[in-house]
């Protein structure tokens, strides 16, 4: 799914994950205090109010824990359908990433998948979009 | 000075429409206009204004008019206000107001939400919508992936439902099948043909498994709830309706990190407010910005279990005028137009004094439940004329 994608602001606090797709890295604030991940990024730990927060790379498979075929051309460059989904990151726990399953059929996606990262470059952003792992 | 109860008294609302020539600010004291007759107060009794989500510039459709523009226009003298967007949905302004008079901050509150997106929509150059090339904020997070509309979002919720729990989209039709008969009969709907179950399931697609008819539509409209004092009762000539319970909560403030939605926990929440359970409640006028938030409201304020939403609400006879538990029987946001919230306070108002007329309910009600939000946000309030 090419085209038009309204992309992010980079600021101190979001840049290492939207960049990280550079190095191939999916990174996630991660808690040095209570080993406990942190999404959206901020430099607090929500879990034990630690400062002790930095971004670190999860290996970037996960479970697709809901999804929706979109179907309605929000504007007029979109292509339709495409799939959206939230995905449960496999060692991140309570993290979930809003994202686009491609690679396959929109018809074929069902929760529970299995899928990996595949980074999507536009400008300075590196998209962490998700690809189905046959099984 | 303090009360112990708060009441809601004069409602009023203006026309509702798409497109409409009348200004946002105009239609507000229509609706403004309607609430005190319908109370019998004049402006100058009134000590307090709250509104959602305030007026927001960047989007001044959704949102054209705040409550210090209101508070100058109309020569209020304030005791205390409030508007703003960061507060647990819609009623939130609600439950800051009776929040208010209880603690006898104010006697009188004007409680508004004015919406105009159909009108903006027409007219850019009065009501421009700015563009940044960059999104941040919360939206950053769905945004990037085409997630462009809480469409996209709540969709994701419904897909839960169905594979979970085998909802199908011959029961979700209900609740829009039932707003749009209840809104045939209310003179101030926006929408007022028909629908039937075949148009329903002909409907396109806009996000699986949400349909056109699931998705309310931009609106232009007013509405006003006054929020008094229990000790002010004397100033009016309605009926009062106690505010019997609130409840409201925010899950994680995002669509995606929540694990379920808020207005679970909020449903459970209202009934540890008050001596009444679901089992008094007379009718029902639940959030249906989308249909799905709607039918979740149902299991999440107990009248049915988690997952048997869909059940429920079957063949729709148990939520028609006549069922057992009426729902949205002013047409809901998806027949009436989108009220944004307010429409479902005002209709329970409306209800609980008798003043329905062809879509009135039967018998003696006394107890409604009014909800706005649902995803990230949510807000319910019981509402009982004693």
């Amino acid at each position: 799914m090419a085209g038009h994608r309204a992309l992010p602001r980079l600021d101190s606090q979001n840049r290492a994950f939207w960049t990280g797709g550079a190095e191939g890295e999916l990174r996630i604030m991660h808690c040095a205090d209570c080993d406990g991940y942190i999404h959206p990024p901020r430099p607090i730990c929500r879990h034990c109010l630690s400062e002790q927060v930095a971004p670190r790379a999860v290996s970037g498979t996960g479970v697709i824990d809901t999804f929706t075929v979109n179907h309605q051309k929000w504007h007029p460059a979109m292509e339709v359908p495409f799939v959206l989904a939230r995905v449960a990151l496999d060692d991140a726990p309570g993290v979930y990433l809003t994202t686009n399953i491609i690679n396959c059929d929109v018809e074929a996606v069902d929760i529970g998948d299995r899928v990996r990262v595949v980074f999507e470059q536009q400008d300075d952003v590196y998209l962490p979009l998700f690809e189905r792992i046959e099984s | 000075m303090s009360s112990t109860d708060a009441y809601i008294t004069g409602i009023g609302q203006s026309e509702v429409g798409m497109k409409l020539p009348r200004a946002p600010l105009l239609l507000t004291l229509d609706a403004v206009r309607e609430a005190l007759a319908d109370a019998g107060l004049d402006i100058s009794q009134i000590d307090g204004v709250s509104t959602y989500p305030g007026r927001v510039p960047q989007m001044l459709g959704f949102s054209p008019v705040g409550a210090d523009e209101l508070i100058d226009a109309l020569g209020i003298r304030a005791t205390w206000y409030a508007g703003g967007g960061e507060i647990s949905s819609q009623l939130g302004a609600v439950v800051a107001a009776a929040t208010a008079v209880k603690a006898g901050l104010a006697r009188h509150v004007i409680c508004f939400r004015t919406v105009y997106e159909a009108g903006a929509m027409a007219n850019p150059d009065e009501y421009p919508m700015s563009r940044r090339d960059r999104v941040d904020g919360a939206s950053q997070w769905t945004a990037p992936f085409n997630a462009l509309s809480a469409a996209c979002w709540v969709a994701q919720y419904a897909m839960r439902h169905v594979k979970r729990y085998g909802m199908t989209r011959e029961q979700l039709a209900q609740i829009a099948l039932t707003g749009r008969a209840h809104a045939r009969l209310n003179p101030r709907a926006m929408v007022r043909e028909p629908l039937s179950m075949d148009e329903y399931m002909a409907a396109r697609l806009i996000s699986t498994p949400l349909c056109l008819f699931d998705c309310d539509r931009y609106t232009d409209a007013s509405t006003v709830l006054i929020v008094s004092a229990g000790d002010a009762l004397g100033d009016v000539t309605c009926t009062p309706v106690r505010l019997a319970a609130m409840a409201g909560s925010v899950e994680r403030h995002s669509w995606d990190q929540a694990e379920w939605m808020a207005n679970y926990p909020t449903g459970a929440d209202l009934w540890k407010q008050t001596d009444y359970t679901p089992a008094d409640v007379d009718t029902v006028q639940l959030y249906d910005g989308f249909s799905f938030l709607a039918l979740t409201w149902l299991e999440a304020l107990g009248f049915c279990e988690v997952g048997e939403g869909g059940q429920f609400i079957e063949g729709g006879k148990r939520i028609a005028l006549d069922g057992e538990l009426p729902l949205n029987t002013f047409g809901g946001q998806l027949g009436a137009g989108r009220l944004h919230g307010f429409g479902f306070a005002h209709e329970s108002v409306v209800q609980l004094r008798g003043q329905g007329g062809e879509r009135q309910i039967p018998g003696d009600p006394r107890v409604a439940v009014a909800t706005s939000g649902g995803g990230p946000l949510a807000t319910a309030l019981l509402l009982a004329r004693d």
